[in-house]
């Protein structure tokens, strides 16, 4: 399989559509911290240059904001081709920006776990995996004097069937690279 | 599949009037987690300014998070799945669901459109939610924002009915990304440019002033694991508006308020307003002096009369 396959797999994407207009690239919020804009990225792709993109560190900085896609005149989705190296990278185990990482697993191990996003647990294991414990201190407890983050979880009732929802990606994406899916 | 239930879009130039004048409206209501936290009050401005025009609110019941900006970078179907998780919640609850948090607007009805589209995850995802929950999801509950409430005509009359007195200051609407990308799933006609806060803040009385930053990312999924970047974004964001000749920015997100109100770093400071605090300070609630009070910029110059308004 080449790579542009394993990504259309992956996030219904087919890269090799685009030709490399850069409009992506300059609607990107992100492309000035970036080493390779979007465009760049997808070309790296084409080009099958497997090692590029998982090491570019727009894969970890795109914020989802949905303008590549909203603007390619091909349609595609930039930020579901960055998801898709998102999990190509962990499983390669090569996350080369481990706070985003820890920034989305925090969040939704909360959510699994309590239904609901719950801020202050969810800053303490992103501290405690990330070890930036003082950072934000001080704005953490100026959102507290203002009642902006709770003490206690909110428990969401009911919540017994969200934990196969959660667990059966994994199961999915087998099946997904077994063929079954095809 | 069902047909698409009518609904407008945030970036349409006009809302749909619903049915009853506008002014008798009972609708569901998804409050989302950071409505619950750090979006305090922009829940209680949602309440407040709906029960004042007569919108009648149902929270529904057991809802959970919507995964947000985190759930789509996992493989499979879980993100559609949590959204369609809530969808059948609120199926249960009224025929419209009303969603103040673009972020959660975004996901669900994303989710929505991607079920009716015959999106393999999404049919995966409806698959594993009816098993869970017992019931199928049947597409028949209209995702709704704020915006899309309070800018429909029969409610834009209600409002302007009732102002205690016109909010005469100058502010550049922020709509952000979620609530017109991607427009083709959201159903916007003019994602570049919306308009319905614009009208909002015009039945107000603000000055609205014009600006091409509308819908630029301020990064607020970034905030926790590169402030740094997110800095460089909202400063930018501020600047821009400053330029523009606002006193006040207005956003319709607990996400975009939390990240420009925290993360800006610029003297003066510029406050951050909910489109419902707004709404809320132009029909005299009382309670908008407690909501104003709990932002990190202090906006409560923003409460006054205009000839004393704090720039
Ligand atoms: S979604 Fe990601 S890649 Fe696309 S423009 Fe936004 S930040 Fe850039
Ligand atoms: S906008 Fe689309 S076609 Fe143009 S460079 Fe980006 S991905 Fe390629
Ligand atoms: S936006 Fe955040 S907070 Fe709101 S429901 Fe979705 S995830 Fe939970
Ligand atoms: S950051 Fe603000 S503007 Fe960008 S996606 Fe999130 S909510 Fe939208």
């Amino acid at each position: 399989m080449t790579l542009a396959e394993e990504i259309r797999e992956r996030s219904g994407q087919d890269i090799n559509s685009c030709y490399q207009c850069h409009k992506c690239s300059g609607g990107c919020p992100v492309t000035f911290v970036c080493d390779l804009p979007l465009s760049g990225l997808v070309r790296a792709l084409q080009l099958g240059l497997r090692d590029v993109a998982l090491a570019s560190r727009l894969v970890w900085l795109c914020s989802g904001c949905r303008a590549c896609f909203e603007r390619c005149p091909n349609g595609i989705d930039g930020a579901r081709v960055l998801d898709a190296l998102k999990a190509m990278a962990k499983e390669a185990d090569r996350v080369e920006d481990p706070q985003v990482a820890a920034f989305h697993d925090a969040f939704l191990g909360m959510v699994r776990r309590f239904g609901r996003a719950y801020e202050l647990g969810m800053m303490a294991e992103y501290k405690l995996r990330t070890g930036t414990l003082t950072q934000d201190v001080p704005l953490g407890m100026k959102m507290m004097a203002r009642r902006k983050l709770r003490l206690l979880p909110s428990l969401a009732p009911r919540r017994g069937d969200l934990g196969r929802l959660f667990r059966e990606g994994v199961r999915y994406r087998k099946r997904q690279a077994g063929g079954d899916l095809a | 599949m069902s047909t698409a239930p009518a609904g407008a879009a945030v970036c349409a130039d006009t809302a749909r009037a619903t049915g009853g004048g506008g002014v008798t409206l009972r609708l569901a209501y998804y409050p989302g987690c950071s409505l619950h936290s750090t979006g305090w009050e922009f829940d209680a401005s949602t309440r407040a300014v709906c029960a004042a025009l007569g919108i009648e609110l149902r929270e529904v019941p057991g809802w959970t998070c919507c995964g947000s900006s985190s759930a789509h970078t996992r493989p499979g179907p879980l993100a559609r799945a949590l959204g369609l998780r809530n969808l059948v919640l609120a199926e249960g609850t009224g025929q419209e669901v009303l969603v103040p948090c673009a972020a959660c607007y975004n996901v669900l009805k994303g989710a929505d459109a991607a079920w009716r589209a015959g999106e393999e995850e999404a049919q995966e995802a409806a698959r594993l939610v009816e098993e869970g929950l017992g019931r199928p999801y049947r597409g028949e509950v209209a995702v709704r924002h704020v915006l899309e409430v309070l800018g429909q005509p029969g409610v834009l009359e209600a409002l302007r009915a009732r102002l205690k007195s016109p909010w005469r200051v100058p502010v550049v609407p922020y709509y952000g990304c979620l609530l017109s990308r991607p427009s083709s799933q959201l159903g916007c006609d003019r994602p570049e440019q919306p308009v319905l806060m614009d009208r909002v803040l015009e039945a107000i009385g603000a000055e609205v002033r014009p600006w091409s930053y509308k819908t630029d990312c301020c990064g607020a999924s970034l905030t926790i694991s590169h402030a740094p970047v997110v800095e460089v974004l909202v400063n930018e964001l501020i600047k821009q508006a400053r330029r523009a000749g606002a006193v006040a920015l207005v956003t319709a997100c607990p996400m975009c308020h939390a990240n420009l109100d925290s993360r800006q770093s610029v003297t003066p400071p510029m406050p951050v307003l909910y489109v419902t605090e707004a709404v809320g300070i132009a029909l005299g609630l009382p309670e908008a002096r407690r909501w104003l009070g709990a932002h990190l910029v202090d906006a409560r110059g923003l409460l006054g009369p205009p000839g004393e308004m704090v720039p």
